[in-house]
């Protein structure tokens, strides 16, 4: 079980928390504008690295706040956390 | 078979009376039900699985693949046990199995609890090693946790003293440290995660205290952990190593030592390095005559045991091939060491084959892991000792793990695996897991087949897989592959290792979260009355809702009929409470709601309220529900009572990592609010009396508008909404008044003869007005547009999550399905398949299914919701149901089958 440090909370265990896919996904800007391939990327294409992944997390069963991660998906070493709006260190 | 003066730890003035296969026998205190027995000189404990060959005890602890039994315990028995790990106690009664038990089909009324736990040292194994790591963390002031499987810490000899013992006993009484006996580590995860299972009254006779769990799961979060699991001794295969009597070598020494035990009269003994040498040395010691010690370095082998229910006699085989029987009782082997690595590989650490050592060790650790004792390959009680101090301090410090294999011998082992049978004799009879009673013969037929990985042969003989999990056959397995293949043993790797270490019982996982603590029951503040009037009641998510309310003598159908006739021709009543409310407020709420939701919310005035509908980014309708605008920055959204959390975290995850610039705050307000349900043409008679402040008139008090008023008495806020398309009203006031605005409604009613309902005529009544329940018309592949609510989706306010998808070709394409009524020849099974043509070839296209299918009063007749592939194209045609035994038809009809025309809304 992963240990996660919430940025608000501290070190908390994973069952408190829901994942929420990849970070730094955001939403277009203007979908009108978008290819219906473009839009198709954005709904359902995502990266899958083996190695450090930034990833979104939601403390669910505590401050309920939404945070990024960086983990190491082959490892379960997790890397740091920062705030959402924060830059990927 | 005889106790040894001056040899164990068992009170030897406190016998214990057992009876096992029903004879009685007498142990001592302090013995386990395998020393007892061994004592007692019963040879065979149970049969083989296929085989029904007699089997012994043939280890000292968990790596006992024999010695199966079935216990007795206060109201049930637990089957699968080992004997070498079943204390003895008074009364105890146990009976051998044939290699597999039973459970016991009576409930389980033990209790199982779990702790939760943290710690700066987690120590796993309290052998010399563990004792001295804990002993070393303990002295720093650090938290420490000491996990030992067995009922008491080292040394378990009688007499033993030193610094060992002077650890044992310091750390029983040292502040900040918790030793857990019985204790046994089942599986390690990330950063420092262990899980523990205690046994805590097992080892009782009789009742357990009051208020002590059976057993505990101890979650433990460490920040440094030390693994000391020791390693468990190898058999060695040769035709007949599986009769009762033939024993590792350090097994029987450990019966000695602990229980006084001697396990025979007359041993060979077998070995690849020193160990069995040693275990003989100590045992002729107490009187076991040694007939021989065949030593592989020096090229003597056993190649077979005789014997029918135990060992009679040993062929010895020397250097030169030439062989004799020597008569014994007893066979030690002593096949190399195993180190007990499951729980590092668990935690992705990582082994490799060290051939000074004879064994995997441990090679890459699990950040935060520490290593000490013969786990890695070392076998000097006094290295083990230092080792240990070493590591209990560097964990403490929270330092680096040292080198923990400086002290493995650089000369390679002997390394004996599996003994060549004498004529007459077959590798068939060379177990090398006898928990599954496979055979040499059996990894040859693997190899042979063209097995190469040690995972296939694995699977393709199921050694390994037996509740032992392999800890006597798993090296041995790969080092007869290794002969076999002619590859060295480092190349072939160990099976990959998987919780649980050891096998842990369902009940202790579950711990208190069984039957009415397995999940929370959420019920409404008018639930008592429900109670009261005999609702049925169903489940949605963790609510307790009623789901109608039978008179004596209805089943469901019939309750439903008279539900919605009353609610259809005069007044009937619904308690609404559990409808998801959230409340969302400040200057940006309407920028907020109109992102999310499919319509435009600033045409909305405050004081009234809309319907509106969800969907996710890829198109599809995910809630509805309605929303009112109490004022121009504060709006109560309602949810689908199954849906609620969902969408106040999706608001909330839109809102923090998308639009943290939006000033709104969602919370809540689901339990802060009761809601009363009045719908029916008599329904403004009963909300006129009991709000006579409140103007009812249809002109006064329109569809889908808001009041705060004064309702029995009580603050209320009412809402002229209807979810079954009759006048109707909804009554919300604050939760605590929820029970007295129920009976006051009741009461008003009365003259109407107000009939209260439950989520069945419910569904009836929306299905009839062609109303979606999110969830059960829809599957998260349905579009508004789908629905025929295209005219929901506003097209002039700008972009709204789900937009874009809904202009993808996909959701635009013709043969989507489309929500249909449908009028059957019966009533229909929801979830039944629709096809347009009977008779067509097989398979027959699927054109559609039945989400919703019901009686209706209104109609007097049975009537049907489906999505229908082009269905708003084949109004009007006939479509097919085949069923089990029959195929019905049914005609295609628009959604709304109960007044079209919408004249009933307004009283």
């Amino acid at each position: 079980m992963l240990l996660i440090p919430c940025p608000y909370c501290g070190e908390r265990d994973e069952t408190e928390f829901r994942y929420g896919g990849q970070a730094h996904v955001p939403y277009p800007s203007d979908p009108a504008a978008l290819s219906d391939a473009e839009w198709g990327t954005y709904l359902f294409v995502r990266d899958n690295p083996k190695g450090p992944f930034a990833e979104r997390w939601v403390h669910s069963a505590g401050c309920r706040r939404w945070f990024n991660v960086r983990r190491d998906t082959a490892t379960h070493r997790v890397l740091g956390s920062y705030r959402i709006g924060a830059p990927a260190p | 078979m005889t106790r040894v003066d001056g040899f164990g730890r068992v009170d030897r003035r406190a016998p214990v009376a057992f009876t096992f296969d029903g004879a009685p026998l007498t142990g001592f205190r302090g013995d386990t039900l395998a020393s007892a027995l061994l004592a007692g000189g019963v040879d065979v404990v149970g049969t083989s699985i296929h085989r029904g060959r007699p089997r012994g005890i043939s280890a000292a602890g968990a790596e006992e693949p024999n010695g199966l039994v079935q216990v007795e315990l206060g109201g049930g028995s637990e089957p699968m046990l080992r004997a070498t790990e079943v204390e003895l106690f008074d009364g105890l009664v146990a009976r051998g199995l044939p290699g597999r038990g039973a459970l016991d089909p009576t409930p389980d009324l033990a209790r199982y609890d779990r702790v939760y736990a943290h710690c700066d040292v987690l120590v796993i194994g309290g052998g010399p090693a563990g004792l001295a790591a804990a002993y070393a963390a303990s002295a720093t002031g650090a938290r420490v946790i000491l996990a030992e499987s067995a009922p008491e810490l080292w040394p378990r000899a009688q007499g033993e003293r030193g610094p060992v013992r002077h650890a044992a006993e310091r750390l029983a009484i040292a502040a900040e440290t918790r030793v857990l006996l019985r204790t046994t580590a089942i599986g390690a995860y990330d950063a420092g995660y262990v899980v523990l299972a205690e046994r805590r009254t097992d080892h009782h006779a009789g009742e357990p205290p009051p208020g002590v769990s059976r057993e505990r799961l101890w979650h433990v979060r460490a920040r440094r952990i030390v693994l000391a699991t020791g390693a468990h001794e190898r058999p060695v295969a040769f035709a007949g190593n599986d009769l009762p009597g033939v024993m590792l070598a350090g097994s029987a020494r450990e019966y000695l030592d602990r229980f006084g035990v001697l396990v025979g009269s007359r041993a060979v003994v077998l070995t690849a390095g020193d160990s069995g040498h040693d275990a003989a040395a100590v045992l002729a010691a107490a009187g076991l005559e040694i007939a021989t010690v065949a030593d592989a370095r020096a090229g003597d082998v056993v190649c077979a045991a005789d014997g029918e229910r135990r060992v009679t006699a040993a062929i010895v085989r020397d250097a030169a091939g030439a062989e004799r029987a020597l008569p014994c009782d007893l066979l030690l082997l002593s096949g190399g060491w195993s180190p007990v690595v499951h729980l590092l590989s668990q935690a992705q650490g990582t082994v490799l084959w060290d051939a000074g050592a004879g064994g995997f060790v441990p090679d890459v650790l699990p950040e935060g892991w520490h290593l000490a004792g013969a786990v890695t390959g070392v076998y000097d009680h006094d290295a083990c000792l230092a080792q240990g101090a070493a590591a209990g301090a560097e964990a403490a410090a929270a330092g680096s793990p040292n080198g923990a294999a400086a002290a493995r011998p650089a000369e390679p082992a002997t390394m004996l695996w599996a003994v060549p049978p004498p004529a007459g004799r077959d590798w068939d009879e060379a177990y090398v897991d006898q928990q599954r009673d496979a055979t040499v013969a059996d990894v040859r037929r693997a190899a042979a087949a063209g097995l190469r990985s040690p995972e296939h042969v694995k699977r393709f003989t199921t050694i390994g897989t037996a509740n032992d999990q392999g800890r006597t056959s798993g090296v041995l397995t790969l080092g007869v592959m290794a002969e076999l293949l002619e590859t060295p043993i480092a190349a072939l790797g160990p099976t990959t290792f998987r919780p649980p270490f050891a096998p842990v019982s369902f009940a202790l996982l579950a711990g208190p979260d069984r039957g009415a603590l397995s999940d929370p029951v959420r019920t409404t503040t008018i639930h008592p009355w429900h109670v009261a009037h005999g609702a049925v009641f169903e489940d949605v998510g963790q609510w307790k809702r009623p789901w109608f309310y039978p008179r004596k003598g209805e089943d469901l159908d019939a309750a439903v009929l008279r539900e919605c006739a009353a609610a259809r021709e005069s007044v009937a009543m619904m308690d609404a409470s559990t409808l998801g409310k959230i409340d969302v407020q400040g200057p940006d709420a309407i920028t907020f709601l109109n992102r999310l939701y499919t319509g435009d919310f600033s045409t909305l005035k405050p004081g009234r309220c809309r319907y509106g509908l969800l969907c996710t980014a890829d198109g599809m309708v995910f809630d509805d529900g309605v929303t009112m605008r109490l004022s121009e920055d504060r709006f109560l959204v309602t949810t689908t009572t199954g849906n609620a959390a969902k969408v106040l975290d999706w608001f909330e995850e839109w809102l923090q990592t998308e639009w943290p610039e939006l000033r709104v705050h969602c919370t809540s307000v689901t339990e802060q609010w009761a809601t009363v349900a009045i719908a029916g043409p008599r329904s403004r008679d009963v909300v006129g009396a009991l709000a006579p402040g409140l103007d009812v008139s249809r002109e006064g008090f329109g569809f889908m508008h808001i009041r705060e008023a004064t309702v029995a008495g009580l603050p209320a806020r009412v809402c002229r909404v209807s979810f079954s398309g009759e006048l109707a009203y909804e009554v919300n006031v604050p939760a605590w008044h929820g029970l007295a605005l129920w009976e006051a409604v009741w009461d008003a009613g009365q003259p109407y003869g107000i009939t209260p309902y439950g989520t069945e005529t419910m569904h009836v009544l929306r299905a009839e007005k062609g109303y979606v329940i999110v969830g059960q018309d829809t599957d998260g592949t349905v579009t508004p547009q789908d629905l025929g609510l295209g005219w929901m989706v506003a097209q002039d306010k700008g972009d709204f999550v789900g937009r874009r998808s809904h202009a993808r070709a996909d959701s635009r394409r013709p043969g989507r399905k489309q929500l249909v009524g449908l009028l059957p020849t019966e009533r229909l099974p929801e979830g039944a398949q629709l096809v347009l043509d009977a008779g067509a070839a097989v398979p027959v296209p699927m054109a559609g299914f039945v989400t919703s299918s019901y009686d209706s009063a209104a109609l007097g007749r049975p009537f049907a919701l489906a999505l229908l592939e082009d269905g708003r194209a084949l109004e009007g045609t006939t479509v097919h149901v085949p069923l089990e035994d029959r195929t019905p038809t049914a005609e295609v009809v628009g959604t709304v089958l109960v007044d079209p025309e919408g004249t009933r809304r307004d009283g």
